[in-house]
């Protein structure tokens, strides 16, 4: 039985000197069957496992990750949580996660640390002009909080943006989603990993997936590090991995795996108490409670598994913060590092079924899938345990590079991918 | 970041070129004649190798000029590089 966390066990345990709290989950080996198999043990593998078990009662399941919960993209985000997507589909997806997002604390009784300071989008050219004003019409259309802002009130809402209108890219407005905004990263991937291990799921560390068995056009199972699984279901959320999963099962994805960077500042008092992004200038930054600054800068442009990007990437970034935010000229950067993320070609995700029964697919969310852990995890489990995708993701399927019927958030997402 | 040695113009650094995708992808002969299922391998499936990849490279910011690069894209290291229309070396 999981001990459920509250002021008074905080109390319980401290006078033990904190030195008896119960693990937040086990660390079994494989069974030899289980009734699905995540390969991954990100924060979209452990939140589809968690409403595996919770929503469609398979509590015979396991979670395979090749390394540690939480040491994957999980734990290299900038964190940032939004839902002003531009396009109907994608708008239904995002603002589905950002749901449960309010909520999820209580649900896994865990602190993931949701902080709703709210998400700025900054205009600086009359196009962005345009297509901000474009897409705040849009988000409202479909039940999304947005609100256009002038260049006082940008300027009102996060004074220590430079919005002189000498500078390169002057600021020429921006857009304001308020119940956006920010979490702390490893807390969602302890928390569902915790979560989904009190209602039996198997979560197995240090288990790389070697090979997919088929049995003509089904899945039997799969070949690990530490042996051999038998599963009817594989789901497969590797993020920029997911070409090589699909590679061992003869399938092709539509994928490109890049690096993408991110620093984090030596820690300052409160600063910035929202998160700005600017699609333009490619900068975007918000403050962590221990004070860092926290930089998301771009992706490089040729395929690598390095985990490690391009200096000229950083410094074009900091070049923009610089300019955007001149009080920071003196901030020093205390670490930078990459992640590999999985872009697909309409920079939308992907969670289908594919050509071969048993097989899922939940990949291609690029440089922004941090926001829809919980809607991705719930959606997919629902597509697992149905065989069928539920409505919100039905548009998120493989067949849409062969129908044509494209979600195309490039540069629609607020963000440059 | 890396250095690249571009068959026209020497080693430079790596901020200097564009990376073209995946190479050797060959243009449809009979584009009317492709099914859906043809076009989508064409213009979206990628194989995105993790070890070594054939790729596309142009000197964007130099000669211009487009060639091939032979890649492992586990460690970054380039293999052999080779121009346009050359048989791309054994792996």
């Amino acid at each position: 039985m999981r001990n459920k966390y509250s002021v008074f066990s905080l109390i319980k345990n401290a006078l033990s000197y904190h030195e008896n709290w119960q693990k937040a989950w086990k660390d079994p080996a494989p069974k030899k069957e289980y009734d699905a198999v995540i390969v991954g043990g990100g924060g979209h593998g452990l939140s589809t496992a968690y409403y595996l078990a919770k929503k469609h009662n398979m509590n015979n399941i396991a979670v395979v990750e090749k390394g540690w919960i939480g040491g994957g993209n999980t734990g290299r985000n900038t964190t940032i949580i939004r839902s002003n997507y531009l396009w109907d589909a994608s708008a239904g997806l995002y603002d589905h996660a950002l749901k449960i997002w309010e909520g999820l604390s209580q649900e896994l009784n865990y602190n993931v640390m949701f902080s709703q300071r709210g998400v700025m989008n900054l205009a600086h050219n009359l196009q962005d002009v345009r297509d901000l004003k474009r897409r705040t019409h849009a988000n409202r259309l479909n039940g999304i909080d947005a609100v256009y802002l002038s260049t006082e009130e940008v300027k009102k809402f996060c004074p220590i943006i430079n919005t002189s209108p000498d500078i390169r890219y002057p600021v020429l407005g921006g857009t304001l989603q308020r119940r956006a905004g920010t979490a702390r990263h490893d807390a969602v991937a302890w928390g569902y990993a915790r979560g989904a291990d009190a209602m039996g799921v198997d979560i197995i560390q240090n288990c790389e997936v070697k090979g997919i068995k088929r049995n003509g056009d089904s899945v039997e199972g799969i070949e690990t590090t530490k042996g051999f699984i038998k599963t009817k279901k594989v789901g497969v959320v590797a993020a920029g991995h997911s070409s090589v999963i699909a590679n061992m099962a003869g399938l092709k994805l539509p994928l490109e795996s890049k690096p993408l960077q991110a620093l984090v500042s030596e820690p300052v008092k409160p600063i910035i108490d929202t998160v700005v992004m600017s699609n333009a200038v490619h900068a975007y930054v918000s403050q962590s409670d221990k004070g860092e600054l926290v930089i998301g800068a771009g992706t490089d442009d040729y395929v690598s598994y390095t985990q490690k990007g391009s200096h000229q990437i950083v410094e074009g970034t900091l070049n923009a913060i610089l300019e955007l935010y001149p009080i920071f000229s003196r901030m020093r950067m205390l670490r930078q590092w990459g992640g590999i993320v999985d872009i697909c070609p309409d920079a939308s995700p992907i969670l289908s079924k594919t050509s071969i029964k048993g097989l899922y697919f939940n990949c291609g969310w690029g440089t922004g899938g941090f926001k829809a852990t919980p809607g991705s995890g719930d959606l997919f489990a629902h597509t697992i345990a149905n065989d069928e995708p539920h409505k919100l993701n039905a548009a998120f399927n493989l067949n849409r590079f062969v129908s044509g019927d494209l979600v195309d958030e490039h540069g629609a997402a607020a963000v440059a991918h | 970041m890396f250095l690249i040695n571009c068959p026209y113009c020497g080693e430079r650094d790596q901020q200097e070129f564009k990376a073209g995708g995946e190479a050797h992808i060959e243009r449809p002969k009979q584009p009317t004649e492709l099914s859906d299922d043809e076009w989508a391998e064409y213009l979206f499936m990628r194989k995105n190798i993790k070890g070594v990849q054939f790729e596309r490279w142009n000197h964007a910011h130099g000669c211009r000029k487009w060639f091939n690069m032979v890649r492992d894209t586990s460690n970054d290291e380039i293999k052999a590089i080779y121009k346009m229309g050359e048989k791309p070396p054994a792996q």
